[in-house]
């Protein structure tokens, strides 16, 4: 199972508020 | 620390996952580093879904020790959120699951406030400042809790 991180920040913060649901931000400068 | 199935797993159930990359997201780093404060990589945030902040990993853990900052982070989310029995659930899971983990003792000390506050019987408190008299006996949460003895 491979987490599928989105980058759409602004988005997730508001499917957060409708689902109720909480968020992981991860800050990265991992090689993508 | 995210390849591990444990850790995929945990995050696919509590959370949506969002990355911001320092470089290859530079104008989302640029709003969200500020918004949140973050200075440093890797810096792990959990937010509630209001979008606030309640836990914050900062700088490599090993997997274990991530795993069960993952888990308290979701616990402390519980537990601001009113949720005692989940909240208590997710912090046992912390010391029963990963007992060596540096967050464990922590984590039994908030099992032991989430007690009180969903029953409001001090007892709850007595029990674990005695369960730090034979576990995390040296950490910093057994010397909070020893003031419930």
């Amino acid at each position: 199972m491979e987490i599928q991180f989105r980058h759409d920040v602004d988005r997730v913060l508001e499917e957060a508020k409708e689902q109720k649901k909480p968020v992981i931000l991860d800050f990265s400068a991992a090689p993508m | 620390m995210w390849p591990d199935e444990r850790v995929a797993r945990f995050v696919a159930e509590n959370f949506i996952p969002a990355r911001v990359h320092v470089k290859d997201d530079a104008a989302l780093f640029q709003k969200y580093g500020e918004k949140y404060a973050a200075q440093w990589t890797p810096t792990v945030l959990e937010l509630d879904a209001d979008g606030v902040e309640r836990h914050r990993m900062e700088g490599f853990l090993p997997t274990e020790d991530f795993l069960a900052q993952l888990i308290l982070g979701r616990a402390k989310i519980a537990f601001q959120e009113k949720k005692w029995d989940e909240a208590i659930k997710l912090f046992r899971r912390v010391y029963e699951e990963l007992p060596d983990s540096d967050t464990a003792a922590e984590a039994l000390y908030w099992t032991g406030v989430a007690r009180y506050k969903s029953t409001n019987d001090p007892t709850a408190l007595k029990e674990t400042a005695r369960a730090f008299s034979s576990r995390y006996s040296d950490s910093t949460w057994a010397k909070k809790a020893s003031i419930w003895a």
